[in-house]
């Protein structure tokens, strides 16, 4: 691994660019990517907020599923909301396909719809819920790092992470589940 | 639960579903087998209305806010955010759809305005809204008055997309401009602009709005939409330009292509493949100023 790692940040579509700064915050290199050739130059992946359904037809669309499965084998993986349904094992409302990285069961939008969205406190960091799947059920070899009204809302697997916030929308630099995943990276 | 920040350091939740929507394509739809389409072909969002713009365009009359019935047809069809458009000015269709749960409401000029002085105090809603713009001026009123994501105006309805252009080289032309402005002459260039001087400010310190830009108004190519992006767009609306071409959900889908991938010439050639007839388009110069929509507003 070079000096920083690389963190791609998959951008099919989704809020990509606002992890810029908290991704040299932290020590790493920031990198857009979104074809075969671009997964190959990065050392782990940010599965962005966005559109899951979306993100899953445009996987489809480029052919990119069993290729980014492979890249996923290899390396370390973090979901924010959208990214999150995307990497759990079993989704709800309504179910759909997912990499199944994290043993765990989320529900699509279950807060409601975007007048439920708001900010909460996570360990002392101001961030935001949007449009928010909720985390229903964890196997027991899932290490829980914060909750919000008694789910888990921050977990860990390994080299996987998911959070169904937005750290990557709040402005100081670099956010704590941003150095957590810098850390994962570096081993 | 609030939606306002403790600390104040954290993108407005308003704003922050306009990044969730970034890199995309919102699709007009008026049904919902449309909504189905426009979501199995991988919109990002849909705008629920009652006619596309050239319908509207054809109709002539007044064009209002969808029958509510419709709106929530279509959110209960899909499962991504859903969009609905009220009058300029009405904040009682602005009032009935945050009413109705919509995740974002577009004051537009789609739709005749009820208003001719006064655009809607956005700030009064929990539901984030957008409005179109053709000058910075005009963008940083709009954002002054609450508005949580920009877009074009262009001029909807003609599959025309020379005026989307015009709106998002003039609005990257007046940001450059300020920001080589001399602190000393930012109060006049805010009066010269008509716009906030706080607004003013920070988007000299930003070097560009200081919430989401998208494009809209005449939109009907995969080519169409690469250029926006290329343009600085951040996602773009798509109106009448797939449900009026000839093969919807193959237009959907090769807009989307083309969208993800509008810096891949080669992507966006496939997407532009095949596609059967795109929708008919009109010459702006044909349309009499009082009928141009983007002249709605102020």
């Amino acid at each position: 691994m070079a000096s920083k790692p690389i963190i791609g940040v998959l951008a099919l579509q989704g809020a990509v660019e606002p992890h810029k700064k908290h991704i040299e915050a932290a020590g790493g290199e920031f990198r857009a990517v979104k074809t075969p050739e671009q997964f190959e130059t990065v050392d782990a992946f940010i599965l962005p907020g966005g559109e899951s359904t979306t993100m899953l037809k445009l996987i489809e669309t480029f052919d990119l599923w069993d290729v980014l499965k492979k890249q996923f084998v290899e390396k370390p993986v973090w979901g924010i909301c959208a990214g999150s349904i995307l990497i759990a094992e079993n989704v709800t409302n309504p179910a759909q396909k997912s990499f199944g990285l994290i043993p765990m069961s989320i529900e699509r939008n279950a807060y409601g719809r975007q007048l439920e969205s708001h900010h909460v406190d996570i360990n002392g960091y101001d961030v935001s819920l949007i449009r928010a799947p909720v985390i229903s059920k964890v196997a027991n070899d899932v290490t829980v790092k914060a909750t919000y009204e008694g789910k888990p809302v921050w977990v860990e697997k390994g080299r996987y992470m998911a959070t169904t916030f937005h750290p990557e929308l709040t402005l100081d630099f670099p956010s704590p589940m941003h150095r957590e995943f810098l850390k994962i990276v570096s081993g | 639960m609030t939606q306002k920040s403790k600390t104040g350091n954290v993108i407005n939740i308003k704003t922050g579903l306009a990044e969730m929507l970034k890199g995309g394509v919102i699709m007009d739809v008026v049904t919902a087998d449309q909504a189905k389409i426009a979501e199995d072909s991988g919109a990002v969002a849909v705008m629920a209305l009652e006619r596309v713009p050239s319908d509207i365009r054809k109709a002539g009359g007044v064009a209002r806010m969808s029958p509510p019935e419709l709106v929530e047809q279509i959110m209960q069809s899909v499962s991504i955010p859903v969009m609905a458009k009220c009058r300029i000015g009405h904040f009682a269709e602005a009032q009935i759809l945050e009413a109705i749960g919509v995740d974002y409401i577009d004051e537009s000029e789609v739709l005749t305005p009820a208003d001719e002085d006064f655009h809607i105090n956005k700030h009064d809603f929990k539901i984030p809204f957008v409005c179109g713009a053709k000058n910075l001026g005009e963008a940083l009123r709009r954002i002054g008055e609450g508005a949580a994501l920009m877009r074009t105006k262009g001029e909807p309805g003609t599959g025309n997309i020379v005026e989307a252009v015009r709106h998002l080289r003039e609005i990257n032309m007046e940001i450059k401009k300020l920001t080589v402005t001399d602190d000393a002459e930012l109060m006049t260039a805010a009066k010269n602009l008509a716009a906030p001087y706080e607004l003013v400010k920070l988007v000299k310190e930003l070097g560009k709005l200081p919430v989401p830009n998208f494009a809209a108004g005449g939109i009907a190519t995969p080519a169409d939409a690469a250029l926006c992006m290329q343009l600085g767009a951040e996602t773009v609306f798509v109106g009448s330009g797939i449900f009026k071409s000839e093969n919807p959900a193959n237009f959907a889908k090769a807009i989307v292509k083309a969208t993800t991938h509008f810096d891949n010439p080669k992507i966006v050639l496939e997407a532009s493949k095949g596609l059967g007839t795109a929708m008919p388009g009109i010459e702006i110069g044909t349309i009499e100023t009082t009928m141009r929509m983007a002249n709605r507003g102020w």
